[in-house]
Order: structure tokens, then sequence, then C-alpha cells
């Protein structure tokens, strides 16, 4: 715990931990993806979806060997922590940022770096915002207009189809690929992962990824907004 | 003055080891309590200050860049030379020692060049083991190269930034030592003058180059590694800021100065753009490997290149040097040059430059290999120039580049001011009247790993130790002497800018003694730089105050000294009367217009005491002996 | 050509500087772009003002002492050359030019356009070397080394700490310059026995000196006059993480 305390203090200890981080909330980000495709599976017969009972599943996994809901839980707290250090790291590295360069240039001329790597920050507290109201809307449904424990399928077909909110859902995914995109290529010099092959597939890869999970997302919404999706 | 070169006794091969020997002593815990001073951190100042580090001493080191990295060395491009003989084409340390005596036409000292022979073995060892990347072979053997026209492969390079390599390796040794604290660091301080109390150098006068303050700095040795003057010529592949005033004052203080007019004019530079143009660019001698030099037969013909045809162009070094042709030797190359564009054959738009020409190049080999050959120099050359060597013909002029002449030092490089030392290109030891290409790094790093730390130690066992701080009374006068000539030049309100006097300067010694010089052109020199000093003190224009970063403050400093120094080198060469090297001159030219050396009255170094601004300086002289090189004639037809 | 030049004047480190309007006349597009202000400080100083201070040296791309920052990019519009290679054939008549001194904390401006990057002298001292002592070395062809790693040692070993990274940067960090030097001597068998120690010393050195972070944005790279990659980065991050989990600490003196 010690050397990754000490790990943690340096500069290139913060990005490490960002990249470990970033890595753990990536493949959380997977699995998501995966799993909201299931609204795309026929209705069970009993009136329920299988969305429904995917998300009985996941908190129903383990029992009785540990407590109903302790998986999730487990995994919960993991994320949980995965987003405090990402964001925590976020922040110092920003203000040491700022404390670095405390005068800008009069002309500056942005294009030598790329857009995504600009907006990682904003894009960032972006992603972050829709989280929130994200847990919000289909987790615990405060900001839902008519949310039913349980019936997941059936909150996300109703949620979705306000066009402004599967309008900010889209906005929001396309800000969190863009910030996947840098992301994952970025991670390879983080952990200095690299050698010439790598080097040569790590940006189309980076790319490739977020334009699956981009499509992976927003085929939902789309397909609700285009009624292929109903109650 | 006193001129001892004290080279030791015995058979040439064994002096340096005899000589270290005899030295005496200081107990390692003593060390310590020794403070030298080290001013410069090229190769040879960075060096020495590094080593001695090591060894214990308490060093103070100086800069007037803001980091040590930033000294001249670092431009070197071709090479270094060492008689590894890891070709096995038959180098040995008897055969680099000759081509250098040789090379150096016989105005060296044999001694110290078979020294410096020696030494290259070390310099290589130490610099690889010190993580300097030369070139290598697939098999990760070090690579080697054949340069300036020797007959052997013996210089090692590290692509075309050899300087730099061996300077990083020096300014890293150096970092470490002040990380241990072995070594103080004084970065934007330039040197101001010498203190002497009691006939030995015992500290230095300095000022800040951003606060602007003037105080001294005591120590029991001073070592001195700042490099050569080439900047007189105001134009030169010197960088900006080399200048002379740290040997400069040394020699008002009464060091002698020994053979300022063996200047080096390297053939293969970039011509002059413009009267705006502040420095020239050299192009690595290796161009001339596949290129071939030629002019338009017709003096002012000003068709393109493409357009003249083969029977008008005068591929003149192949037609004078059937053997060496575009190798020829480089002042050999670079008069040819001049006298060409003297006599209106210069090509380019201001008619000063002559072509070096790859065409048949391109044609023999293929673009393909003059690109891996030559890549990176076409590069650099269009974008200085904007033309596309691959399809017009480069221009190419000469340029001063390197200066023999230095401070004189005996065999342990100390001046004949006990205690001052002069290392590197600041001294006047090694290269004779002209420097093979590739020796100059080779130089520097031998009297700063290898030579001096030792002969300093030498020094200091039976030296004064301490008993010397700022506040001494001769200090105290330095400093008051410094101060009153930075009010002198902010004072003098003038019209005119340092730049404009520096160039002015530049003008008149590079056509009197520059590449050739004559008895008539030198007096003529000696008379118009008085005149153009005593303009400069009058009419000089140095705004801003003394006390914070001021550039032309410290341009108008250094151009000051130019204007004593200049003197002293147009007295050197018109009293030099013969040629040799690359001190040309014209009334002493063999039949086939070669210089020609007069070894029966000039077998000797000239060293030259200052005697005051204005006054005629005298000439003492160290006799030279040759004993395993015999005395003969180049000779390159 | 006719220029309207834009330049940063800072009278000393606390002073406040601001940006003050210079036209210039006769500006030859062969000229440098060091030659050219040359040329204003010329015509500045025989309006008898103070010429624009502004580092340099060598003037041919080698030494790293000038740099400054050109409409928005360190060293100017071309690629992988310094200030004072850049020629000003690059612009045209009427064009307007902004030039500003590299800008961080750990940069602080002495005058004009000239900054102190002693920062990065005591980054090399923290651990970019070599531990040899002049004249303990063994036969120089003792230790053969790959072809291919000394090529990757010497493009890392060609920084020449202008310190266009750190200016460019958005963050101030000067990773890059660290881990340049870091790689350089990490390529070599020579540099392995204190491989990992460098490391650790390098970031540490670097934090300390108030550089800011990499995010990985590769505005280095671009602007690099010697083209070092990014790709040195993952090296050195590499190293740190292994010096860190084998629980080397930074040495300090």
């Amino acid at each position: 715990m010690r050397r990754v305390l000490t790990l943690y203090r340096s500069s290139v200890g913060k990005k490490i931990m960002m990249a470990i981080s970033g890595l753990i909330l990536f493949g959380f980000i997977v699995a998501h993806m995966v799993g909201n495709l299931k609204a795309f599976q026929s209705p069970n017969g009993d009136g329920t979806h299988p969305l429904d009972t995917y998300a009985e599943f996941l908190r129903e996994v383990g029992y009785p060997l540990v407590p109903e809901g302790g998986i999730l839980w487990a995994f919960r707290l993991v994320l949980l922590a995965a987003v405090g250090v990402h964001i925590i790291a976020a922040i110092q590295l920003w203000s040491g940022a700022r404390t670095a360069r405390p005068s800008r240039y009069r002309k500056e001329d942005s294009q030598v770096f790329s857009y995504a790597s600009r907006t990682m920050r904003w894009g960032g507290v972006i992603v972050a915002a829709f989280v929130v109201y994200h847990i919000l809307h289909f987790t615990t449904g405060h900001v839902h207009p008519d949310f039913e424990y349980g019936r997941v399928y059936d909150n996300l077909v109703v949620g979705f189809q306000n066009p402004l909110v599967a309008g900010f859902y889209i906005v929001a995914v396309g800000a969190l690929c863009l910030h996947l995109y840098h992301g994952l290529w970025s991670v390879f010099t983080t952990l200095g992962v690299q050698n010439r092959k790598i080097d040569r597939i790590r940006r189309p890869l980076a790319a490739g990824i977020s334009v699956v999970l981009f499509v992976g997302f927003v085929s939902v919404p789309l397909a609700v907004l285009t009624r292929i999706l109903t109650l | 003055m006193e001129l001892d070169a004290k080279i030791p006794d015995g058979p040439i091969a064994e002096k340096w080891t005899r000589r270290q020997f005899e030295m005496k002593l200081i107990n390692p815990s003593n060390k310590r309590k020794y403070k030298v001073i080290v001013v410069g951190t090229g190769l040879a100042g960075g060096a020495a200050a590094a080593t001695m580090g090591e060894l214990g001493y308490d060093v103070h080191c100086f800069t007037y860049h803001d980091s040590p990295r930033r000294a001249h060395s670092i431009s070197a491009q071709g090479g270094i030379n060492a008689a590894k003989n890891y070709q096995g084409d038959g180098d040995s340390v008897f055969r680099l020692f000759y081509d250098t005596v040789k090379g150096g036409d016989f105005r060296s000292r044999e001694a110290n060049v078979y020294r410096l022979a020696e030494l290259s073995l070390n310099i290589i060892d130490q610099a690889v083991a010190q993580g300097v990347p030369f070139a290598r072979e697939y098999g990760g053997l070090l690579d080697n190269r054949s340069f300036g026209g020797a007959q052997v492969s013996r210089t090692f390079y590290a692509r075309g930034q050899t300087g730099q390599q061996l300077l990083l390796g020096c300014y890293q040794a150096l970092e470490r030592q002040i990380h241990e604290g072995a070594v103080k660091m004084y970065n934007r301080h330039e040197m101001m003058d010498v203190v002497i109390v009691d006939g030995r150098a015992r500290g230095i006068v300095t000022r800040h180059l951003v606060t602007g303050k003037i105080e001294a700095h005591m120590a029991d040795a001073v070592v001195l590694g700042t490099g050569g003057y080439s900047n007189v010529f105001f134009l030169s592949t010197n960088a900006k800021a080399c200048n002379v005033t740290s040997i400069w004052r040394a020699a008002k203080r009464g060091a002698g100065f020994a053979n300022p007019c063996f200047t080096q004019i390297h053939p293969t530079c970039i011509p002059q753009s413009g009267e705006y143009q502040s420095k020239l660019t050299l192009m690595s001698e290796s161009l001339r490997n596949d290129g071939r030099i030629w002019v338009p037969k017709k003096a002012g013909d000003d068709r393109r290149a493409g357009d003249i045809p083969e029977s008008e162009r005068d591929y003149y070094l192949e037609r004078l040097y059937p053997s060496f042709g575009n190798l020829s030797p480089r002042d050999i190359a670079s008069r040819r040059a001049k006298e060409l564009v003297d006599a209106g054959h210069g090509v380019g738009p201001l008619n000063n430059g002559v072509y070096l020409d790859f065409r048949d190049a391109i044609q023999r080999l293929g673009k393909g290999k003059v690109q891996e050959r030559y890549g990176n120099l076409f590069q650099m050359y269009e974008k200085i120039t904007g033309e596309d060597p691959y399809s017009v013909p480069m221009r190419i002029f000469p340029a001063p580049h390197y200066t023999m002449g230095g401070l004189w030092v005996d065999y342990d490089l100390m001046t004949n001011i006990p205690g001052l030392f002069a290392i590197g290109e600041a001294n006047f030891s090694d290269h004779g009247a002209n420097r093979l290409g590739a020796s100059a790094l080779m130089q520097g790093l031998a009297d700063g790993y290898f030579i001096l730390p030792l002969t300093v130690g030498n020094y200091l066992a039976e030296a004064p130790r301490g008993g010397v701080d700022p506040d001494h009374p001769a200090a105290r006068d330095v400093i008051a002497e410094t101060t009153a000539l930075q009010e002198r030049l902010l004072a003098a309100n003038g019209k005119r800018s340092v730049d404009s006097f520096h160039m002015e300067l530049g003008r008149i010694v590079w056509d009197h003694c520059g590449m050739a010089r004559n008895d008539s052109g030198l007096k003529e020199a000696l008379k118009r730089i008085p005149e153009l000093r005593e303009e400069f003190w009058r009419d000089v224009k140095v705004p801003g105050s003394g006390a914070d970063l001021n550039q032309s403050l410290e341009k108008a400093g250094r151009v000051a000294d130019f204007m004593e120094f200049a003197e002293i080198m147009c007295w050197d060469a018109l009293t030099r009367d013969e040629s040799c090297g690359a001190h040309y001159r014209e009334e002493h030219v063999t039949e086939e217009g070669e210089a020609k050396r007069d070894d029966e009255n000039f077998l000797h170094g000239a060293v030259w005491e200052f005697k005051g601004a204005g006054e005629e300086p005298v000439r003492h002289e160290e006799p030279l002996h040759f004993e395993h090189v015999p005395l003969s004639q180049r000779s390159y037809k | 050509m006719k220029l309207k030049l834009h330049i940063w004047r800072q009278a000393s480190p606390q002073a406040k500087g601001e940006f003050k309007a210079y036209d210039l006349d006769g500006v030859s597009p062969h000229m440098s772009f060091l030659d050219m202000l040359d040329l204003l400080n010329e015509q500045i100083l025989h309006e008898g003002g103070e010429p624009v201070a502004f580092e340099h040296d060598c003037r041919e791309g080698i030494c790293g002492t000038c740099g400054m920052v050109i409409n928005g990019i360190a060293h100017g519009p071309e690629k992988l050359i310094t200030a004072c290679q850049l020629h000003m054939r690059t612009f045209n008549d009427g064009d307007e030019i902004w030039i500003e001194p590299w800008r961080a904390a750990a940069f602080p401006v002495m005058k004009d356009l000239v900054v102190e990057r002693a920062a990065f002298d005591r980054i090399i001292q923290s651990g970019g070397y070599i531990s040899v002592r002049s004249g303990s070395a063994q036969d120089a062809n003792a230790i053969p080394i790959p072809k291919e790693d000394a090529d990757r040692a010497f493009d890392a070993a060609a920084c020449i700490g202008c310190g266009a990274c750190v200016a460019a940067c958005p963050n101030a960090s000067a990773m890059l310059f660290t881990a340049a030097k870091a790689a350089h001597l990490s390529y070599l068998p020579q540099g392995q026995t204190e491989r990992l120690q460098r490391a650790a010393n390098m970031v540490t050195a670097h934090d300390e000196e108030g550089f800011g972070n990499c995010t990985n944005h590769g505005a280095c790279q671009e602007v690099c006059p010697k083209g070092i990659s990014v790709d040195y980065i993952g090296r050195l991050n590499r190293d740190l993480l292994k010096a860190t989990l084998s629980g080397v600490e930074v040495s300090t003196r």
C-alpha cells in the first residue's frame, strides 16, 4: 500500500492510477453496453422482459452464498472507488497543470493536438454529470416520470420516448466515446505498454472500440424513438 | 616573458607517463580544501570541472549561458579522431601523431601532439561508458569513417551531431558532480577579468548577466576553457556569443598570446545571402566526398547552373589537384574558391559562392543513395536557402571556423602566469598552423578529462592555498576597472550600434587577415583598426543600464576586446613573414601556388606580450624541434 | 517585405509584461527569423528604445538556446526546426506576427522573450547520467550494442533542451524532455544499473520543479525540433511503475 501511495504522489503515478481506474470503468461500460442489447430480445411469455430477468440475475447472483445483492454491491463499490480515483486524480492533475501554466498565450494554435485530447476534461465533466442523472433516472427512478422497480425494460422504453431525454443520452454517450477514444489510445503510453506492433494498431483499435460502443449504446434510444422497441 | 615549455625528458612515447609519475600529489582528504575555478563548460571546461569534482577538489564553474549544455562544442558535426585501429587499417598512436604534426605544418609541439594521440584512446572509452551513442555497425561494434582526407578510418561519429553527443556526455558528468555538491555551477556569469595576486592567478571577476552584479571569486587556480575567437571576423560559423574576452583579458594581465594569426577557414559553408546576415552555417565536409566543385569558366557568367554546358564549367580542384581533387585539404580548397570568386567567377545572387554539384553523384548512385548519405544536410541547406540541392547545385563558400592560436601554455597547459591554465580551443598547443578535421573534439576532451585535472593538482601541491578573499585589494581594483569600463561603454551614447562596429571590424580583418594576407594589406589593417577602435569608443550606442539583462552591453564589452585583439592578430600575421598551414602570405608561395614555409626563420611559436592598446606588442619566440616527424613540404598534387 | 510585429515586452522577472506593436519594413525573404529580429533591434536602437531581449547562440538549431512562441506555435509554423532555422520566406508581405516567450511557471521570464530554464539542469542532476569516473572505463568495443538499440538511444539523445515541449504542452509538462534523457540511457547496456533509480529520481525532480503533468496530448512531439517521440514517455512510465512497485526509494542528496 505504501508503494502505491508513493506511486500516487508522483505525476506519472497519478496518470497510472487514472489509467487503471479508467480501464476498470471501461470494462464496466463494455458489460453495460452488452447488457443493454438484451432490450432487443423478445419479451418472456409471462409479461416480463429478458432485460428484467437479467437485472434480477445481477441482484441475485451468488445468493445464498452471499447476501442478496452482495455481488452487485461489491461491483458497485469497486466502480465507485474507480470513479473516485479517476475524478480525484483528474482534478489534481488539472490543478497541477493550471499552476504550471499560470499565464496563457495571447495567440494559441491548437491544431497541434487532437480534438479528443483537448476535450478530455470538459468531456469528463459532462460524462460525470450524465452518470448522476442516469442513475437517478434508471436506477433509483427519482427523475423518471413513471418508474416501476424491477420493470427495467418498461422504464427504459418510457424514459426514451421523451426525445429530449433520448437526445441528451445520445450526446452524453458521444462525449463518453470521444473520452474513451483518447483514453484508450493514451492508456498504452501511460502504462508503457508499447512496441512497434501495438503502436501501429493502437489508434485504429481505440477508434474501433469507441465506435462499436457508441453504436451499441445509441441503438437502444434510437430504436425506442423509431418505435422498433415499444412497451 | 619566460616561456619554458617544461617538456619531460625521455623518449616521446614515455614522456606523459614520466610526467605523471613526477607529479606531486595531494592527499585525497585534502583535495577539497583547494578551490579551482573553471571558466567555460564546453568539452574542455566541462570535462575538466567534472573530473576535478570527481577527484575531490572544490570546483567552481562559470558559464555565460543559461545552462552548461549550450557551449559551442555542441555544434561540431563531423566526428572525433582516435587511434583505436578498430578497422585494422594500419592506424596507430604514432600515425595519428604524425598526421597531426604534419597537418599542422610543423608549427606545433611534438610532445604535446604525441600525448594527444595517446589519450585519444581513452576518450572513446570514456565517452562510450557515459552512454554517448556513437554510430555502430550491425554487429554492434563501433563504426568509423575516414574524414578530412585522412588515409585511415579513425573518425568516430554520432550522425552529424558528434559534438552535441560528446558535450551532453560531459554535461551529464558535470551535472552529476553538481548534484554531489562537488562542483558549484554559476550560470549566466560572464568572466570579465582575471585577478592576479603576487604574480599568481587567484581569481576572476564576473558579471551576472541578469542582475548586472559585478563581483570577484577567488580560488587557488583558474582554468580557462573559453573557446576560440573566430568571431573577430563577425561572420563565422561560431555561435554568436563566442568571444575572445576571457583569454584577451588574461593576455592583458600578462599571459602570452601565441600564434593569433593561425585561423582556420572552412571550405564548405553556405554563402552570405545579404548584408543583414548574422551568422554563417557550416555544411559538413563529408559533402565533398561525392559533390563536384565548379565555377563557370567565363567570369560574370550569370546563366543558371543548368544552362551552363559541361565545356564551360571549370572543375578547378579536379583540374589543379588530379589525385586529391575535391578532397583537397581545407586551406587549399578554401583559397582556390576565394581566388575564383575574387576573379569574378562567383555564383549565386551575390556572386559570392562556388557550386558543389551532386548531379553526377545522383546519376551514378541514384537519388536514394545520395539521400541516404546526405539527406539531413540537403534538408538543412534547403531550409536555409530555399533551394533544392537535388535539382540545383549547392552554393558554398569558405568561412572562419576554428582558431589554432590561443593562450600560450606549457606542457602542463599552464600559461606563463602561474596558476592560470588554458585548455581546449582557448590554448594554442596542439594544432600548429592548421587543424585536421575531427581533431578539435579530441583535443578538448584530452585536455579536460585527462591532462588538466592532473597538472592542476601538481601545481596546487606547491602553490599557496587560501588566504585571499573577494575583499582583497587586488580583487577590488579589478572590480573597479571592470565597472569603469562598463560605465564608459554606457556613457558613450553615440549613434552606431555595437553590431555595426563589429561588422566593420570583421570586414577589415576578413579582407586583410583572412584567407590570404600580404604585407601592405596587413599594414593597412593595422592603420584602420585603431581608427575604428577610437570611433567605437566615441560613437557606440549602448542603451539601457548595467543593472539588468542588457544584451547590447554584453556585446559591447566583447567587441571592445575584439577591437584590441584584432590588432595583435594582424601584427602576428605581418611578422610571420612566411606561409604555413592556414597562414597564407601571398609573398611566400611555391611555384604550384601553395604555402611556402620558412623553417630557417620561423620554426617557432610566436608569443605576444600586450603593452597597452595602440602600443606595439612585443613578440617572443618558443623554438620548435622536430625529432620524429621530419620537416617536409606538403604536397597534394 | 513589410511586417507588423506584436512582441511581448517585460522589463524584469517581477515586472508586468505587455505586447508592443512594431512596424518593420525591408525584411528580405532570405532572412532568418532571428536576422529579422536583429533588424528590428537595430531600428529600435535608432529610435532611442531598448532592443528586444531574446536568447540565441549557434543559430543553426543545435544549441537549444533560442525559443519563442511564434503565432501560437513554439518555434513557429515550420516543423522540425528551431526559431533560428525559420526563414522569413515562410511569411508573406503584410503579415502580422505575434511573438511571445515560453510560458510556464517553471520557466520564469527574465526579460522580454528570455526565460530561465535551469529547471531542466536540475532534472538532469537528479539522475540523467551514467555514473562513471573519468579514466575508469573499459575498452569501448568491449560492450557491443545492437545497431537498432544504438539508433533508438540516439533518437532520444538528440534532444537539445530548448523547452519547446514545455511551451507547447497545455499542462506545461516537461515529460518529453525528462523521458528523452531517461530513454536514451535506458536503451544502452551501460545505463541498466541505474535505470529504475533514474526513473524515480527524474520524475520526482520533474514534479518538484513545478512542471505540469503529461496527459498524452502529443503537442510536445508536434513542436519538437528534433522530432522526439512521445513513445519515450511510455517507456519512462513503465520504468517508474516498475521502480515504485519494486520499492525503489527516490534518492536525494
